[in-house]
């Protein structure tokens, strides 16, 4: 029978609608103004720290809820100004070791968290925020990491008493050069067994000269190491702003993307990102008792908490560090940190360790950080924070490379080893695209989007509803339900992030949306006029519209879709939610609006459409 | 029954072809030469710079922020309002003395301090100009690849004539559009850029259904000329198009008015596209498809491969 669907089928469009809808749900329930608290500095969130803010809190002011879960306080609160009130309140009561965080968390029921449904995810441009690009500069890193070879290469052919006439950095690389044959032979096969990632090749033509070039892998090992390196300590970072939800990913081989939702000072996150680490080695003075501190030397703060004395003394400094690697020991399989060294650092901590085994020997990390005020001049007033990140006992005279023993964990090692690349900062980054949006502006952002999707939306409905009648409804139903499903797609499945451009984008959709049921609705009136019976015209309507439905919308779904991997910060949002705003449009307009017709009309005798 | 278009008889859309085609040519040549002239004003994301909204808490004097800015070192700086009177925006170039990290909290400390309001930051937006060269050349590729997808898919679905139809009918509109921006000065920005492609996937659309019912048509009825079964076939589709772009300029209008200076651009470049993209779907499209000689023949559903024959038949 012409125009009716099987019971399942109805079933099954009946349900992709209402999941559609249960997915979409969240986003209905407002958030709460929140407060998260975590631990920076090796400071723990623990049972003890939950209930010193929980009770604090609650002597104040109203809280919702408060639960500690994955080491974070997240508590619930009632409005702004409670929310304000209560992180004064909660910074005062535990100090610098906690970061304090307005949020706003999501009031998602359990039973919709259970089917894996979530609110969206708003842009920065709608929430207010930082984003920045970063790049890290590689041309400094290649210039002192071949600088560092012809230093490296000199000091090893002195020690192995090879002699040679110079090494010098070329354009094509590092070119050694020797007086006689057995010389450069004798180079060639000792840097070669000690330097395996380096490219060495004797020249046919000039036996008495070698090129040394990086690998192609030790080039890639270099810049990733780089990267990453600056990606932990920009988190490290990011977690003293007290920022609820940060972002930092690497993108592409040398960049760095920070976000940076819901914060209000720009300028502070922008100096704090850009501050300077280094690192010291300074032995420990077994001297001292509690209470007194010899002449010479002085109480530095332990990262892990305590104290411990030192000699003022700088054994050594953190830019000579060359590498650091976490790994195991061989004899005892303990986590350890192995530690390269320059050659000047070399002979320095040779000199410095020869007299000292068996003693303690403490790193220092020491960051300077801004306080938020400035000076006469304008400039920012930095404070210079020290802490002690590890002590551990010499055991042998050390040189160049030596371990460090005695961690914790293979974690403590992973983590020590890139405080201590940190410390040897060679690639200076630099923010190379920065877009801040005020929390003002996001709010308002927010409201303009809703009210140009609403009029739009308003406007299109009342149109087809006048022109279409009976069928406008219809296909006002179908209309209805593409937004719901683009959010419930978009909230829920996909997890992507709504931007203003993409509010824009769900506004031209709505728009779009009713061209194929205006295909079809116009079809269905010429086959009317041609003389066919309602039912057949329907049927027919359907039928021969289908097809340029189909190849007008993946024609622009591939337009979006370039659009999407052009990628660009705003414009992809705007692709995500053309893109899926077309592929639910297709369902809405000609499935649902099929189904709805079949209830309506389908296997009835129909005189007259509502056309 | 309401309708919004009528016609008992097919309106001869294809005798104005040869008008239209010097009115596209002209509107072509117009472009390029208006873009290469007067050259288009990129926005931020493309000259890489810095810019600057604040909100003021009254009207604000933008010549007098304009002075305070020039006697501060920052005479490049231009300045306008944005979106309503109390917004101000300061644009500034890239410049090398100033690292552009502190730019935007430099001025606005500026503004602060000696406008005596109090200022609100709105947004700062700094891009270097590497990235805005980087943007520039994705972008340009963007739009390439988008183009010749789009021939690929409609040459493999319908025909190269139609192919080629579409994919000029879509270079017409994406200069026009360009060229608007330029003749107005209007900024052109990530967001036009977007809207642009927009305007590809929305004036294709429009055309793959002229198409779809040509081809239809073509195989349908039995007599007539190719122009006068594209004539019928565009009156047929008359009403169709109208409505679409009735409720497309609906939903746009309302981001005009109502979307917030952001989207402003984006919403110019598609109220325009929508318009241009209509037009160049009847007389552009069909024109193109019809010059290139389209006959019965080449849309009836073939049996045996003769494509390789008829190429060679066409001397243009």
């Amino acid at each position: 029978m012409l125009n009716r669907y099987p019971l399942w089928k109805t079933l099954l469009v009946a349900l992709t609608v209402i999941v559609g809808f249960l997915f979409a749900a969240p986003n209905l329930y407002e958030a709460d103004h929140a407060l998260q608290v975590s631990g920076v500095r090796g400071a723990k969130v623990d049972v003890e720290t939950f209930d010193r803010v929980k009770s604090k809190l609650a002597k104040q002011i109203d809280i919702k809820s408060a639960v500690l879960e994955d080491g974070q306080i997240l508590v619930r609160l009632k409005d702004l100004d409670a929310q304000l009130k209560a992180r004064e309140l909660t910074t005062q009561l535990l100090g610098e070791k906690y970061t304090v965080a307005l949020n706003m968390a999501a009031t998602t029921p359990s039973w919709l968290e259970a089917i894996g449904a979530s609110p969206l995810n708003l842009g920065l441009d709608l929430r207010g925020g930082i984003y920045f690009l970063m790049e890290v500069d590689m041309k400094d890193l290649l210039k002192t990491t071949r600088d560092q070879m012809v230093v490296d290469f000199k000091s090893d052919l002195r020690g192995e008493k090879i002699r040679y006439r110079s090494i010098r950095w070329q354009p094509e690389g590092v070119v050694l050069k020797f007086r006689d044959e057995a010389a450069a032979d004798k180079a060639l096969s000792f840097l070669k067994t000690r330097y395996a990632k380096i490219n060495l090749r004797q020249l046919n033509a000039d036996p008495l000269t070698i090129r040394a070039n990086m690998s192609d892998a030790m080039l890639r090992e270099t810049k990733l190491a780089a990267v990453e390196q600056n990606i932990t300590i920009i988190r490290s970072r990011v977690n003293e702003l007290g920022v609820a939800e940060p972002d930092v990913q690497r993108q592409g081989e040398d960049r760095i993307v920070v976000q940076l939702p819901g914060i209000q000072d720009t300028a502070r996150a922008k100096e704090l990102l850009g501050a300077t680490a280094t690192l010291e080695f300074h032995m420990v003075d077994q001297r001292a008792s509690s209470g007194s501190v010899p002449a010479g030397s002085k109480v530095y703060q332990q990262r892990e908490g305590g104290s411990v004395v030192l000699y003022k003394k700088v054994m050594l400094r953190g830019t000579h560090i060359t590498g650091a690697n976490a790994g195991f020991s061989q004899q005892s399989s303990q986590p350890e940190v192995s530690i390269k060294l320059d050659a000047k650092g070399g002979n320095k901590m040779s000199e410095g360790t020869k007299d000292n085994i068996g003693k303690p020997m403490a790193t220092v990390f020491i960051e300077y950080k801004p306080t938020g005020k400035v000076d006469k001049n304008g400039k920012q007033i930095l404070k210079k924070i020290e802490e002690v990140i590890s002590v551990a006992t010499i055991n042998d005279r050390l040189g160049r490379n030596f371990v460090i023993t005695g961690l914790d964990s293979p974690g403590e090692a992973h983590q020590l080893s890139l405080l201590l690349r940190a410390g040897a900062l060679r690639a200076p980054i630099q923010i190379v695209e920065e877009r801040t949006v005020g929390p003002s502006l996001g709010k308002e952002n927010i409201e303009l989007g809703a009210t140009a999707i609403a009029i739009g939306l308003v406007g299109v409905l009342l149109f087809m509803l006048v022109y279409y009648r009976g069928f406008g409804v219809v296909s006002n139903i179908a209309l209805a339900a593409n937004v719901v499903l683009i959010i419930g797609v978009m909230s829920s499945l996909l997890g992507a992030t709504l931007t203003l451009p993409g509010m824009a984008g769900i506004v031209l959709t709505v728009g779009m949306a009713v061209d194929a049921n205006v295909l079809i609705f116009e079809r269905i009136r010429e086959e009317l006029a041609a003389g066919r019976s309602p039912q057949q015209a329907i049927h027919h309507g359907y039928d021969s519209a289908f097809s340029t439905i189909f190849d007008a919308n993946i024609t622009t779904l591939i337009a979006a879709i370039i659009l999407f991997s052009f990628g660009a910060g705003p414009i992809k949002g705007f692709a995500i939610t053309l893109s899926v705003g077309i592929v639910t449009s297709v369902f809405t307009a000609v499935v649902v609006t099929r189904t709805l017709v079949n209830l309506w009309v389908g296997g009835k005798r129909v005189d007259k459409l509502s056309i | 029954m309401f309708k919004i278009f009528k016609s008992d008889h097919a309106i001869n859309f294809m005798a104005l072809r040869k008008l239209a085609i010097v009115f596209s040519l002209f509107m072509i040549v117009g472009s390029a030469a208006v873009v290469g002239v007067s050259k288009l004003n990129l926005g931020l994301d493309f000259t890489g710079g810095t810019v600057i909204e604040v909100g003021f808490s009254q009207e604000a004097d933008l010549k007098k922020v304009r002075t305070i800015l020039g006697d501060n070192g920052f005479a490049d700086a231009i300045v306008q309002n944005f979106g309503s009177p109390r917004d101000v925006l300061v644009r500034l170039a890239p410049r090398d003395d100033i690292k552009p990290e502190t730019l935007g909290s430099d001025v606005l400390k500026l503004l602060n301090e000696k406008t005596g309001q109090n200022v609100e930051m709105r947004r700062i937006e700094f891009v270097g100009p590497k990235v805005g060269d980087e943007l520039t050349e994705k972008g340009g590729l963007a739009m390439l690849a988008a183009l010749i997808c789009i021939l690929i898919y409609v040459a493999f679905r319908f025909e190269w004539r139609f192919a080629l139809g579409a994919v000029v009918a879509l270079v017409h509109d994406v200069f026009i559009t360009i060229g608007l921006f330029a003749i107005l000065q209007l900024e052109f920005d990530l967001t036009v850029l977007a809207a642009i492609l927009a305007v590809i996937g929305y004036s294709l659309n429009d055309t793959i259904v002229v198409s779809d019912r040509i081809r239809e048509n073509f195989r349908k009825l039995r007599t007539g000329t190719p122009a006068e079964i594209i004539n019928i076939s565009l009156t047929q589709t008359m009403s169709r198009t109208l409505i679409t772009s009735l409720t497309t300029i609906i939903v746009l209008l309302a981001l005009f008015f109502k979307g917030g200076a952001l989207i402003h651009g984006f919403a110019t470049a598609l109220l325009f596209g929508v318009f241009i993209g209509t037009y160049s779907s009847v007389y552009v499209a069909s024109s193109i498809a019809l010059a290139l000689g389209i006959t019965k023949e080449d849309l009836m559903p073939v049996e045996v491969e003769v494509e390789g024959e008829e190429h060679e038949e066409f001397q243009l």
